[in-house]
């Protein structure tokens, strides 16, 4: 392995020409909301600096942050930051495995150490010492914990990383626990999405690789060029939202009128994300443009905050299907009708103290 | 029956509160002045905003049937929200007030603060008075400000749960003014605390929106009870700030 390439050397080894690379340069920063002024400098520093590599670790998950990512809509940005990436590690993607790939790891970990990014998909189980994740015959969680030891910085690639997702809902028998929750002494920038959209991958990648830190981050650790705001403020539909026209049942008139998803329970306006910006699959489309409701796969909890199609979700300490309005309101009618009852015999009681059948207190005749 | 009930040992006149809401005895007068302009005005006003805020809350998660026409001929959710958020930041401007005033005011201004939790006196008077609403005791006692019973509502059921209602509210609101806002930055805590998923921020919020709605249903009830059963006046006290005992002198 080359030791003081550039970015630029590995893309240009790959076959990219130097006009695919410029372009590159522009998309990157157009994705990441910096203005043409940056494009000169995302290319010098991939032109000077020596190649940061990445390490991508996968832990218990679906595979689906991979699937997404290398399906990131430009083709272009797809190779190159593929191309940065598979040299290194990736078990699902490298060329060698067993041993071999093993060793690869070592390599870079103490080559590198303090110099690589570890990304990390899935999350490791930590019940039973571990042994729900066995990856090269050992614990996942203790190869995670040795290559962030020795990372400058991790990535946690999906809901998976940055909250657990589904293999961490109630009850949660491996007890997969959340990336954040076992590393703790290095900074984590989670890109959550159950997978997260390809270009905010890439794009969080190529800033780090190119800028050399790591990007701007909202208060739960999330990247905040792309988790910045929520479905519903940029969603297509919220006009309907805002004149209260909704989709009451599937496949009814308002549904093919495109109204409104509110009320088939989108949690489109509590989940940040870009996929109403952004899109999916080349910006064809996303959840809500194709007729459902978002289920705020990007949300900590989403998988245990059902249920996906009603606004108002599940109070568990309740019991089943129990919400704020069924609890609520059974507990407001049996309050009324105590109150009811309560004035009724209160009237009785009255009734019967004016007609003097009580000693005290002795009402003064009016 | 009733005649088998021990007579109210307690010498019959006027009965005060002392500053922890406990009975004391005063002397002979009829009328009291309790509750002082400001806090009778904060609490038309308070109560007035708060039935706006559950009528527009409950329709804002269960919104009303969808509006026919284009979408730029309505803007029913926009209002219902709008008038939700506006009346919601003037019931915290309302309450600030009100706690200023809590440090003004006389001594009844401060009641619905606190509760004298150490106080043992004062929780017999409460199981006193709930044995009063439960008919197993005769009459009531006699008190300036709030009942203890209605005292301890005041401190849970209202108060807490108002502050509560406002703080998840406000993030609400952080939520929907963006990240960046100064709203976020003042607020943006209750969502670390209680979510992160803000989706557990809205149900909580209207939850204890039901605890607000059971509060006000037995205490207009209550009210207006009292001011038919007990010993002194409610009502008009709220209206005019004046307490009248009715079986003064006797
Ligand atoms: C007595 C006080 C209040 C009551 C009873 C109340 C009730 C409610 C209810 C029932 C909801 C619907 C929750 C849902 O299903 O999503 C709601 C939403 C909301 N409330 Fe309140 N609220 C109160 C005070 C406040 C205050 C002080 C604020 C702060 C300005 C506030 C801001 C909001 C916001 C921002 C929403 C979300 C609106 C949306 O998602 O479109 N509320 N409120
Ligand atoms: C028709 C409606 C209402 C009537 C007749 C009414 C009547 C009264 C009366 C008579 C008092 C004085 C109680 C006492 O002297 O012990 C009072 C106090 C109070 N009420 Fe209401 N009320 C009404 C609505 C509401 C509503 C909707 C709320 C809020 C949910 C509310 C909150 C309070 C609070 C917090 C106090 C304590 C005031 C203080 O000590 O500062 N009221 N009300
Ligand atoms: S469809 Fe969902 S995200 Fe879009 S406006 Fe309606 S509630 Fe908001």
């Amino acid at each position: 392995m080359a030791r003081l390439e550039t970015f630029y050397d590995v893309i240009r080894r790959q076959g990219i020409s130097r006009r695919n690379f410029m372009k590159f340069c522009s998309l990157t920063a157009a994705s990441l909301g910096l203005g043409p002024a940056f494009v000169p400098k995302i290319a010098h520093a991939m032109e000077t600096k020596p190649r940061i590599p990445v390490l991508w670790l996968h832990g218990l998950e679906c595979t689906c942050c991979s699937e997404s990512f290398i399906r990131s809509a430009h083709p272009l940005v797809k190779d190159v930051v593929l191309s940065m990436i598979s040299l290194d590690y990736d078990d699902t993607l490298m060329a060698s495995a067993g041993h071999q790939a093993e060793a690869i790891l070592e390599e870079i970990r103490h080559e590198y150490k303090g110099r690589y990014i570890a990304a990390i998909e899935g999350n490791p189980p930590l019940a039973d010492d571990g042994m729900y994740c066995i990856i090269g015959g050992r614990p996942f969680v203790e190869q995670l914990r040795e290559v962030c030891d020795d990372s400058m910085a991790v990535i946690s690639w999906g809901s998976c990383a940055s909250w657990g997702c589904v293999q961490a809902a109630k009850p949660n028998p491996t007890q997969a626990t959340p990336v954040d929750k076992v590393i703790k002494n290095k900074p984590i920038i989670k890109v959550p999405g159950c997978p997260p959209i390809a270009e905010v991958m890439t794009g969080v990648i190529t800033y780090m690789l190119t800028f050399d830190r790591i990007p701007e981050l909202d208060r739960q650790g999330r990247p905040t060029m792309f988790y910045g705001q929520r479905i519903h403020d940029k969603c297509y539909r919220r006009p309907h939202f805002d004149a209260g026209q909704f989709v009451e049942a599937w496949d009814d008139d308002q549904a093919r009128k495109g109204y409104c998803l509110y009320k088939m329970g989108c949690k489109g306006p509590t989940t940040y994300n870009a996929c109403s910006t952004v899109r999916w699959n080349d910006g064809l489309s996303f959840p809500i443009q194709s007729g459902h409701g978002c289920i705020g796969c990007s949300e900590d909890g989403f998988w245990d905050k059902g249920p996906f199609y009603s606004r108002l979700t599940d109070i568990p300490q309740f019991g089943a299907e129990a919400n704020a309005d069924s609890i609520g309101g059974a507990v407001a009618g049996v309050v009324t009708a105590a109150v009811a009852a309560h004035a009724g015999v209160s009237a009785v009681h009255r009734a019967r103290t004016k007609a003097g059948m009580t000693t005290p207190p002795q009402p003064p005749t009016p | 029956m009733y005649a088998e009930l021990p007579t109210d040992p307690r010498p019959r006149g006027l009965a005060g509160t002392d500053e922890a809401g406990v009975g004391v005895q005063l002397g002979q007068r009829t009328a009291i002045y309790v509750y002082e302009a400001p806090v009778r005005l904060w609490h038309w006003v308070n109560a007035l905003l708060i039935v706006v805020l559950i009528a527009t809350g409950f329709f804002i998660g269960r919104p009303l049937p969808s509006m026919p026409g284009e979408a730029s001929d309505a803007f029913l959710m926009g209002y219902i929200r709008f008038a939700h958020f506006a009346a919601g930041q003037a019931l915290v401007v309302a309450y600030l007030a009100r706690i200023f005033w809590a440090f003004v005011g006389n001594k009844h201004s401060r009641q619905i603060f606190y509760i004298p939790f150490w106080n043992a006196r004062w929780w017999k008077e409460v199981v006193w008075e709930a044995k009063w609403y439960l008919f197993l005791v005769p009459e009531p006692k006699k008190y300036e400000g709030h009942n203890p019973l209605a005292h301890l509502a005041m401190f849970t059921m209202f108060n807490l749960t108002l502050v509560f209602l406002i703080l998840t509210g406000c993030a609400l609101y952080a939520e929907g003014q963006g990240q960046g806002s100064w709203w976020f930055a003042a607020f943006g805590w209750v969502i670390d605390l209680l979510g992160p998923n803000t989706l557990w921020v809205h149900t909580l919020h209207r939850a204890a929106m039901w605890v607000m709605l059971v509060f006000a249903i037995i205490h207009i009830y209550a009210a207006i009870r009292e001011d038919i059963m007990s010993r002194q006046s409610m009502i008009s006290t709220m209206l005019s700030g004046e307490r009248m005992f009715k079986d003064d002198g006797q």
